[in-house]
């Protein structure tokens, strides 16, 4: 029993990073319908300029997740104003296109300027294990499940409460009504962009620090994991993105306690095609029917 | 003595709490150009997409007849319907839009012809003889519909009204034994309008089939319907001949309102 | 029969015999080296992958992010295949094998799942081609992460390119026959198909396992050509490398798919000098050329010989009978 209340724990903190990353990718695809497959990198990125902050100017752990949280969200919001943003009435798959060109982009850029070494992340914070009743609980976990809920508290208040929140669920319900509302639809996405960046951002410094090395391509993977927990939530819904990713870092947790760990991946995508076919829409999706 | 080719019994479907169709039973005949009218959201469509397959009915049966019983078609896809001999028309427009008009009658053939894959791909003589048999089948219903002229134009390119025409010559193809229009005349202004009256009079003469029709256009409903059925709320309402329509009370309170007579 | 479709089928097969000409000269004045022969066969290879994943994307307008699954089928069935069975006899069961299992795996997977829609049956087709990938990293017999090496060469560049034009005239001779518009017309508007009495499932499922029997063609030939095979050459890029060379072609133009594979193989031969930069400029051209022409090269249109040759103008399907 103890075993398995680890490994749930052991899964919540993987899968906070992964929902962190999920929202990005649920919340970009609300607004523009777009699959980011750039947003992994940013993820990356994030994990470098923490690395920068923290071991080049020496700066509180915190205040680094802070500034490489803008710094990216600022990289975001370029990226779609370059990159998106000219192709928004083009067929949907070319600004797909484009995304991966930026995702190609980022990873073999900073391969070209940094080289593909993994990097160790600096001990910002060092690493205390807290035990309870048998179940292990290191301080860089709780700061990971407490920055990713603070951060997810966050944005629910500015989705829900703000002016710019609203707006950005009106231009993902309709974008037309939305503008005859008199919202302005590029500053809208621009700030999606901005949040989405953020929070990829924040996920890559956390995981750095917990699992002490960075390179050039680690957000592939958590990248395209992050998508399947968005689509796995109901793409477009930012509840489901945490759902999504919880329930992802927990299987995967689960699996790799067995001895078929060596098939996590594939167990991860199985439940997610099991999913779609009970629930084609996800799982915190809305079936809409075409009308006819 | 006209035979009945399609019968209704209770037909009903809920959304949720709503009940769209609720308990509706017509029928039709071999032949016969029925009418069916109602205020908006009366769950004309509704019915439509009850009696082609698209929705399941919640409870009661549609059946389909052809001289002896064909049977309950409740369960059966719009596809398997379509080749029982159903065809219909769509609301809002449902064009292949990146084919030619000649493709989108073409493609509507397809149902009652077979596919010949292999003498596709190694383009076997027998491959352009099947080719060219549906070539002709298809501009010669193109051609009594004064539509030849257009048959390499995209179907998206097409006016509005032509599109429309499209849709029905397209239907057709299938050879269907009923045919559904939805709002044929929508959006139409009054020439095309008066076109289109002439076009659905001359489909169930020259083509000998039943025709069920959904239309707010009531000049147009009066002149070409034999038969009418008026839904409200999902009931029916009313049904009987244009003139008997014409003169009931209740239809006229669905239109006009309560008060107002 | 008609004169136009003979003098038509004649011309591209000219064509295509001309262009095989033109590879075996230049390689005989030794215009083209080693590596030149090379581009040339994985240009090939990535055409008929490529037509393959244009007839489920394009023509059937079904997302499907799992091509590489379908070509590690290929690959693997062939080596494993030659391994049991030497000789050119090994290469050629090993290639039908590879592509009928892919046939029937993508049967399998596409019946549930091609009732999905857009973006989810991109995640799902994704999912599937990872599994597979996965579970050959981890079985015995295919060798795990390692893959198999020393795998007998059998393709040549003319090999390839002969099955590449063979490739090329099923798909685009499909696609114009009942079958292939019945299909488009699923694409175009699934509701109206399903009116008309098209069984849209089969439809779709028929263009997805068309598709997968390419891509193991591709796979198999890849295989025997490099002579090693490896499971992290079928991740997820190497359906995103697909996906890109027809979305620059112009999403179900085939002419576009040809020309696109042969562009960036090219291109990909041009950087090699560039080192590390390569795949930084890859992707800056990427997107350059997306902003440019976000419909791709040809947009949906085809690369029309008839246009050229016998109309002098309009490219219609005309009896001229008719305007006399």
């Amino acid at each position: 029993m103890t075993i398995f209340i680890q490994q749930v724990i052991n899964g919540l903190m993987l899968g906070s990073v992964y929902a962190l990353l999920a929202l990005g990718y649920t919340m970009v695809y609300g607004i523009i319908k777009l699959i980011n497959f750039a947003h992994g990198d940013i993820y990356m990125l994030g994990a470098y300029f923490g690395y920068f902050f923290i071991k080049v100017l020496h700066l509180n752990f915190f205040i680094a997740l802070v500034l490489a949280m803008a710094v990216s969200a600022v990289i975001g919001v370029l990226i779609e104003y370059i990159a998106y943003r000219p192709l928004r009435h083009s067929p949907r798959i070319a600004v797909l296109i484009s995304a991966l060109g930026i995702a190609f982009l980022l990873e073999n850029g900073m391969t070209y300027l940094y080289g593909s070494d993994q990097r160790s992340f600096p001990q910002a914070i060092k690493t205390v294990q807290y035990h309870f009743y048998g179940i292990q609980v290191s301080n860089i976990q709780l700061i990971i499940a407490v920055t990713s809920i603070v951060l997810m508290l966050l944005l629910t208040y500015v989705v829900k409460r703000t002016k710019m929140g609203r707006a950005m669920r009106a231009v993902s319900a309709d974008p037309d009504a939305a503008t005859l509302m008199g919202i302005n639809i590029n500053h809208t996405i621009s700030f999606t962009f901005a949040i989405g960046s953020a929070l990829a951002a924040a996920g890559g410094v956390l995981i750095g620090l917990y699992y002490n090395s960075i390179d050039p391509l680690m957000g592939m993977t958590p990248g395209l994991k992050a998508f399947v927990a968005a689509v796995l939530g109901g793409i477009g819904i930012i509840p489901g993105a945490a759902v999504g990713g919880w329930l992802i870092g927990i299987l995967e947790t689960m699996v790799q306690a067995t001895s078929f760990s060596a098939y996590k991946d594939a167990i991860v995508y199985a439940m997610l095609i099991v999913i779609l076919l009970i629930k084609p829409t996800g799982i915190l999706g809305k079936n809409k029917r075409e009308k006819v | 003595m006209t035979q009945t080719i399609l019968k209704t019994h209770d037909l009903s479907i809920r959304f949720g709490g709503v009940t769209a169709v609720d308990h509706v039973n017509i029928e039709a005949s071999e032949n016969e150009l029925i009418g069916l009218i109602g205020p908006n959201g009366a769950g004309k469509t509704t019915l439509f997409n009850l009696l082609t397959g698209v929705y399941r009915p919640t409870e009661g049966d549609v059946a389909l007849f052809d001289g002896q019983k064909l049977g309950i078609v409740n369960q059966q896809s719009p596809a398997k319907r379509a080749r029982l001999g159903i065809a219909r028309t769509f609301q809002n427009i449902r064009l292949f839009e990146s084919r030619t008009v000649l493709e989108n009658v073409m493609i509507a053939m397809n149902s009652h012809t077979r596919a010949h894959t292999w003498d596709a791909i190694l383009r076997l003589p027998s491959f352009y003889k099947h080719e060219a048999t549906l070539k002709n089948e298809a501009r010669q219903l193109l051609s009594i519909f004064d539509m030849l002229g257009v048959q390499d134009t995209l179907a998206t390119n097409l006016p509005y009204g032509q599109q429309r025409r499209l849709e029905i010559v397209r239907a057709l193809a299938t050879k269907p034994k009923i045919l559904f229009l939805d709002e044929p005349a929508a959006g139409m202004n009054p020439q095309e309008t008066a076109d289109l009256t002439r076009l659905i009079k001359q489909v169930q003469q020259e083509f000998k089939m039943t025709i069920i029709l959904i239309e707010h256009d009531m000049n147009l409903v009066m002149a070409v319907s034999e038969r009418l059925y008026v839904l409200e709320y999902g009931k029916l309402l009313a049904s009987g001949t244009p003139a008997e329509i014409q003169q009931n009370a209740d239809v006229i309170r669905a239109y006009l309102g309560e008060n107002d007579t | 029969m008609d004169q136009t479709h003979i003098k038509y089928t004649l011309s591209w097969a000219a064509m295509a015999a001309m262009g095989f000409v033109l590879i075996f000269m230049a390689q005989m004045v030794g215009l083209i080296g080693h590596y030149g022969v090379t581009t040339i066969v994985l240009i090939g290879i990535n055409v008929i992958a490529a037509l393959g994943l244009n007839l489920v994307v394009g023509i059937s307008g079904q997302f499907s992010l799992g091509h590489a699954g379908f070509m590690a089928i290929g690959a693997y069935a062939t080596a494993l295949i030659m391994g049991v069975l030497p000789g050119v006899m090994g290469f050629i069961v090993g290639m039908v094998t590879g592509i009928a299992v892919s046939g029937i795996v993508a049967l399998i997977v596409g019946i549930p799942t091609l009732r999905l829609r857009g973006d989810y049956l991109a995640i799902a087709t994704l999912g599937f081609a990872e599994i597979i990938r996965i579970v050959i990293m981890n079985l015995k017999i295919t060798n795990g992460p390692a893959g198999i090496f020393g795998i007998a060469p059998f393709v040549s560049w003319q090999l390839v390119y002969i099955l590449a034009v063979i490739t090329l005239i099923i798909v685009v001779n499909f696609v114009r026959s009942m079958p292939g518009r019945a299909i488009i017309a699923v694409r175009d508007n699934e509701i109206a198909a399903e009116s008309l009495g098209i069984n849209t499932t089969k439809y779709k499922v028929i263009a997805f396992v068309l598709g997968a029997l390419f891509a193991a063609m591709a796979g198999s030939l890849r295989a025997s050509f490099i002579q090693s095979i490896a499971p992290k050459d079928y991740a997820f890029m190497q359906s995103i490398m697909i996906l890109i060379i027809i979305v620059i072609g112009g999403i179900g133009s085939m002419s576009g798919t040809v020309i696109t594979a042969i562009a960036l193989g090219i291109l990909d031969t041009l950087l090699q000098n560039f080192g590390s930069l390569r795949m930084v400029i890859y992707s800056v051209i990427l997107i350059v050329v997306m902003l440019i022409r976000p419909q791709g090269i040809f947009g949906s249109r085809e690369l029309s010989l008839k246009k050229w040759l016998f109309d002098g103008g309009d490219g219609h399907d005309t009896d001229h009978t008719e305007n006399a």
